[in-house]
Parts: C-alpha cells; structure tokens; sequence
C-alpha cells in the first residue's frame, strides 16, 4: 500500500517534473507537494502552475501567483517557490529577446495577428510552458522544476513543440505569405493561388494582412526561436525530466491517463511514476456484496443503515480497484502511489505536508 | 416547475463545468430526462472523447449522428454526435462550393495557420454546426457538453473576440449569427455545473459571472452533482446497533462500520457546507444530484439521475413571465 521510494529518488534526481493528467484530478495540489518535498530535502524547487491556482496562493500563503516565481518561507533546509504561468508575458519576453532592435520587437508586439497567437492560439499555452521551465532550469537555476500541464489532451504538445513550431514556419502558407509583395503570387503555382484565394474568402483579407505584417516583421527571428526551441526539446527529452502521470480511479480519468502514457510512449518516453488521487478510503477487508445482503437483512434499524454505508463505499473501493489494474500494469515498473480522497478538504501547508506523508511513507 | 416548462424554455442548452464535475454525465441525464418527457433529444460532443457514448453503452461516437437510446412509447430517442472543428470546416466548404481544396485545407495542417490566424475559428465552425442543427429543428433539445474547465469560456467569449478581428465574409456573418443564438435566452441557455467542494464552487462562481458579462449568455439553475445522500442511523454506535439487531459482530466490523460511518458524515456536512456558501456567492437556483456509488456509470445510473434531476426540477419555483409549456412538442420551425 505505501508509495515505493522511487517517488522520493525522483525528487532527489530530477531536474524536471511534469505533472499530467486530465481536469480535476488533482494535479496542481500534487504539483506542489513535490516541490514542497523537494525543498524539505535540501533542493532549491519551483512550482509552476498552468491555471489561475488562486487556491494554491492561499495555501502557500502567497497573495497571488505571477509570471515571475514568489519565494514561500518555510522551515525547510531548501528552497520553495510558485509561480503562474502567464502565457502572454512569457511570450512577449521571447519576442523581446529575439528581436535585433526594440523597433522590430513593438512591431510584432503592436500586430494583431501576434496579439491573436500570443493570446489564444490553441499549443501557445503548452509552447510557453515548455518555455518556462527551460528559462527556470537552465538560467533561473532552480534545480528542482515542478510543473503542472493544462488539462486537455494538447497537454502534452509541447513535448514536440519545437516540430510544430517548425512545421508552422515552413508551412507553405507562411512561405507565400513571407513574399515581399503580394504581386509574388502571381508567379506561384495556380494549386497555391486558389489556397490562397480560399482562405482569404474564408476569414477576410484583413486577416491576411494581419498575418502578412506578423510574418515580415518576424523575419529574421524565425532561427532564435528555432534553436530556443531545440534546446526546450532536447531538456524534455533529457533524462534529468520525469513525467508524473496523475490521475483519479474513475474510468474516464484513467482513459485519459493511458492515452497520456501511450503518447509519451510515442516520444519514446516513459511514466517515471503514476500518482493515483483522490481513493476513497478502504474500510476493513470485507466485500460489498456481504454487506449489501446484511444491509438488507437488517432494513429499518440503525445497523442496515450502517451496513448499507459500508458497502456503498466498498463497492466504490471495488469499482476503483477494477478501474486502475489495467494502467498500473501499463506503466509498470513505475512506482505508484495512493493518495486517499480526504474527508475534509486541502486548505494549507499542514494538508499538503499530509498528502506528502502518503506520497512519501517513509 | 414543470419538467416540460424548463425543458421548452429554450432549445440549446450548453452545459459547461471545470473537468472532473461530472459534466457529461449531466448531460446524458438531461438528455434522457428531456427524452422521457417526449423531446427528441441530441446530446453533442467537441471532444473526441468516450465518456457520453460508455454511459449509453454504445460505442464511441462520431461526426455522423447516432442514436443513444431508442425511442420507446412516449419515451423519444436520445441521439448523439461530435463537432469536431475539422469536420465542420470540411462541411462549410463543402457547403459554400469549395468541396475540391476543402480536403487540402485539412489534410495540409492549413487549418493550423487559419485558426492562428483568426483564433475562434474553430469555436465558431463548432457553435456555427449547432446553430445551423437548431435551425433545422431535427431535435427538440439539443444538449451541448461543452469543453472543460476555463476553456468553456473562451469557447464561448471567442465569438466575440472573432467580431472584431474578422470584420467582413462569411466568417463574420457566421460570428454574428453564433452571437444571436448565444445572447436569445429563447433559444439557447448555459447549465453550469459544480461539485460540492470548495475549488470547484469558486470556479463555478466565477465562470457565471465571466459569462453573464462577457458573453450575455443567459443562465438556467446551476448543478451541483455528486452530493453524497443523507442516510439516517450513521450516528449509532455499531456495537450497540448490533446488540440491538440481537447479533454480534466479527472482528474488525465495528471499526469498518464505523470509519465507513464517520467518513460519510464529516464529508457530507462539508458538502452542505458549499451548498450554502455557492447560495451566497451567486444566488440562482440549484439543482442537487446525488453520488452514485460506483466507479462506472451506465445507463441504469444515467436514468437514475435523469429521475433526480426531474424532481430537482419539479421542485424550483416557477419563474415570473414563464412561458407555459407548449401541449406538444414544437415541430421544425
């Protein structure tokens, strides 16, 4: 039942730790439990969540999280600090960074196209995540990055950021787009003019223009985020990095959790450890269906009401047990650990160092 | 109110809800409880995702429509389908005579330099599909699960945010009329849902309020799911239980029973905790359903929240100016 020690030789190894799984089960808390954990053992550790974590700041007793890493005092030989990815700002310091001038730097950031990606175009989000840890590790030297990933199945795109990154820069589009002048057009080939004449009729020519001024101010620069993006790649893919597989025992979770495990497998990377949240707690070795019958035996008084309890959550207990064989097979040999659905709920650094207790018995 | 008052109050109804919350499964007991009430009723997914379709037993779904549950009696038929972005995309050209590049235009990756280009795109070829499936009336309700988490808000303000960049074309026009179907409480409405713990409530209030002001999106009740039921005679000793019932217990029962007793009563006391907290923070109506105890839920668990959530219904005031529901079913318009 205890969490094997491979958790705590992670915390103790890693130089990166990526937390996925989908929505609500539990990633953020256990994103910051490990880095929490890191700090007690002497790292200096950062937490970086993907949603406005409101709830964590207060755990952590911080105000509020920003894009720059707030250091939580505590009584701990390392040291702990959280931040909140903003996707936005990462990217305009990106851009700022690679710009030759401070002219090229405000055209980008004044266009309306680039306002668009920066904002909302879906992977920006997992692009800058990859980002930030790379910034946090290689120059902010933090030796322990913890970061938690958006809950959608894009979650893990920006393992291979780097290759869409570069497929959009090669895309033929950009390409004809890249041309000094419209008047280019003319001279490619009829396929790509309808492609072209298509889109514009799709979303307006206005947007077009939008993007033609993006890319010829962006020229120039499409190297330095190339290579950035590289050496992102090659720190994921590093066997300092570690991904957490994080999940509830219900089957749609789990689903999700194998479709995370077999996409890293793709990668040719692996779950270094599944971390199963939120189990409801196990009462006794009994099974349901016995209490079930006695429940019934004894309708009406107080122990066919007590009876009837105990097997509503043994038989949640069974159903998790049922959920969860395949996964833990799957990402075997991986450590796993339990963490128990808690009877109240997480409200401060007391919580999460109970929570580390199941993450780390020993 | 009469469950056939809410259900014809308006024809889209979008349910949205932090991951996790049980979104889909109120939306396959909304379904269901709309079917019981003689609604034809299509359940649509924007995920490719086999969450709605194992709670019907049937295999995952996909963009061509396929029936949930069949019609039986008065009983309609609950149908189920994806909009996926890509395939409304294919569909909207091929629509507008573009079938021959249309293909092209995915299968290139174009798409991915289109939708960067004017982000929202793809929300709004996805509402753009619901909107023209509530045009053609094949359905009297149609229940959209929409994208988890704050996704849903961005689902939903992009039309706006595409408005503004796109100003001309059919993208505009297709913008414009996703917006009247958004803001016309007759036609469409959100039905948010949360569980009954504290993060998931925050975000709840939060995402009304997000929407109400940047969308003008028209709430119905909110749901808070999976509230454990209160069962009476958890507060007995069970050793004195036993005696009572003239038994004894086997060793290690009585902390079982027990443990098993106390954990249900400090998390429900929690639960109603929330209860009251969600009442003050946004004072709309709430609709209660109970946790099923197990860890897979199927059909038999998707009717008995479908019966939950019609008493829950029953039970809300009716509205001032309420329209009384129709005798029948609205045919097509």
């Amino acid at each position: 039942m205890s969490a094997p020690p491979g958790l705590s030789r992670l915390v103790d190894g890693a130089g990166v730790l990526v937390c996925c799984g989908s929505g609500g089960v539990g990633k953020t808390t256990t994103a910051a439990v490990l880095a929490l954990e890191g700090a007690k053992r002497g790292r200096r550790a950062v937490v970086v969540t993907i949603d406005p974590a409101k709830r964590l700041a207060d755990t952590l007793g911080v105000g509020a999280l920003s894009n720059t890493p707030s250091h939580i005092k505590g009584g701990w030989p390392g040291e702990l600090w959280a931040m909140m990815l903003d996707t936005k700002s990462t990217f305009d310091d990106l851009v700022t960074r690679h710009s030759e001038d401070e002219e090229q730097a405000r055209r980008i950031l004044d266009n309306r196209f680039y306002r668009n990606i920066s904002g909302a175009l879906s992977g920006t989000q997992e692009y800058m995540a990859g980002e930030k840890l790379y910034e946090l590790h290689e120059e902010d030297d933090f030796d322990l990055v913890v970061v938690d990933t958006p809950p959608t199945r894009a979650a893990l795109d920006f393992i291979d950021a780097s290759r869409r990154l570069t497929n959009f820069l090669d895309h033929r589009l950009y390409r004809l787009l890249m041309s000094p002048t419209r008047a280019y057009l003319r001279a490619v080939n009829l396929a790509a003019q309808a492609f072209v004449r298509t889109v514009s009729k799709v979303v307006g020519s206005e947007v077009l223009d939008d993007a033609l001024a993006f890319f010829s101010a962006f020229e120039g620069m499409e190297q330095g985020f190339r290579d950035r993006a590289a050496r992102v790649q090659a720190l994921l893919g590093d066997e300092a990095t570690a991904f957490i597989l994080v999940t509830s025992p219900r089957p749609d979770t789990v689903e999700e959790a194998t479709y995370f495990a077999s996409k890293l497998e793709e990668s040719e990377m692996s779950v270094a450890a599944l971390i199963l949240n939120r189990m409801h707690p196990r009462f006794g070795t009994g099974r349901s269906e016995g209490d079930r019958t006695r429940a019934e035996a004894y309708s009406g008084s107080a122990l066919g009401a007590l009876y009837a309890n105990l097997a509503d959550f043994r038989s949640v207990a069974e159903g998790e047990e049922l959920a969860l064989a395949g996964l833990s097979a799957r990402v075997s040999p991986a450590p796993v650990a339990r963490v128990p659905f808690l009877a109240d709920d997480v409200h401060d650094l007391d919580a999460l160092a109970h929570i580390a207790g199941h993450l780390f018995p020993e | 109110m009469d469950a056939g008052q809410f259900l014809h109050a308006s024809r889209v109804v979008i349910v949205a809800g932090k991951g996790g919350v049980g979104k889909t499964a109120v939306s396959a007991a909304l379904a269901r409880m709309a079917a019981k009430e003689g609604l034809t009723t299509l359940v649509v997914q924007v995920e490719a995702s086999s969450g709605l379709a194992r709670l019907f037993g049937r295999p995952p779904l996909s963009y061509v429509e396929s029936s949930l549950a069949p019609a039986a009696g008065t009983v309609a038929e609950v149908r189920g389908r994806t909009i996926t972005p890509d395939g409304a995309l294919l569909e909207y050209l091929e629509d507008h005579g573009l079938r021959r590049i249309s293909r092209k235009l995915v299968s290139t990756g174009a798409m991915d330099v289109v939708s960067t280009a004017a982000p929202g795109i793809k929300d709004i070829l996805i509402l753009g599909k619901v909107k023209s499936l509530e045009r053609s009336g094949s359905a009297d309700l149609i229940v959209l699960d929409a994208p988890a988490a704050g996704h849903a808000i961005t689902f939903l303000t992009s039309v706006r945010g595409l408005l503004d960049a796109v100003r001309v074309g059919p993208i505009n026009a297709q913008a414009r009329d996703v917006l009247d179907l958004l803001t016309d409480p007759a036609r469409c409405s959100v039905m948010l849902v949360t569980l009954p713990e504290e993060t998931p409530v925050n975000e709840l209030v939060e995402t009304a309020f997000m929407l109400e002001d940047r969308v003008g999106v028209s709430l119905g009740p909110v749901v808070v799911n999976s509230l454990y039921p209160p069962l009476a005679g958890l507060d007995a000793d069970p050793e004195a239980a036993a005696a009572e019932a003239g038994v004894s217990l086997r060793p290690g029962e009585a902390e079982a029973l027990a443990g098993a007793a106390d954990f249900r009563r400090r998390r429900r006391s929690l639960q109603e905790a929330q209860l009251a907290r969600l009442d003050d923070l946004l004072p709309v109506p709430q609709l209660h359903l109970p946790h099923l105890f197990s860890a897979d839920l199927g059909p038999s668990h998707v009717d008995a929240l479908a019966a939950a959530l019609r008493l829950e219904v029953a039970s809300l005031p009716v509205p001032p100016g309420a329209r009384p529901a129709p005798a029948a079913a609205p045919q097509g318009r």
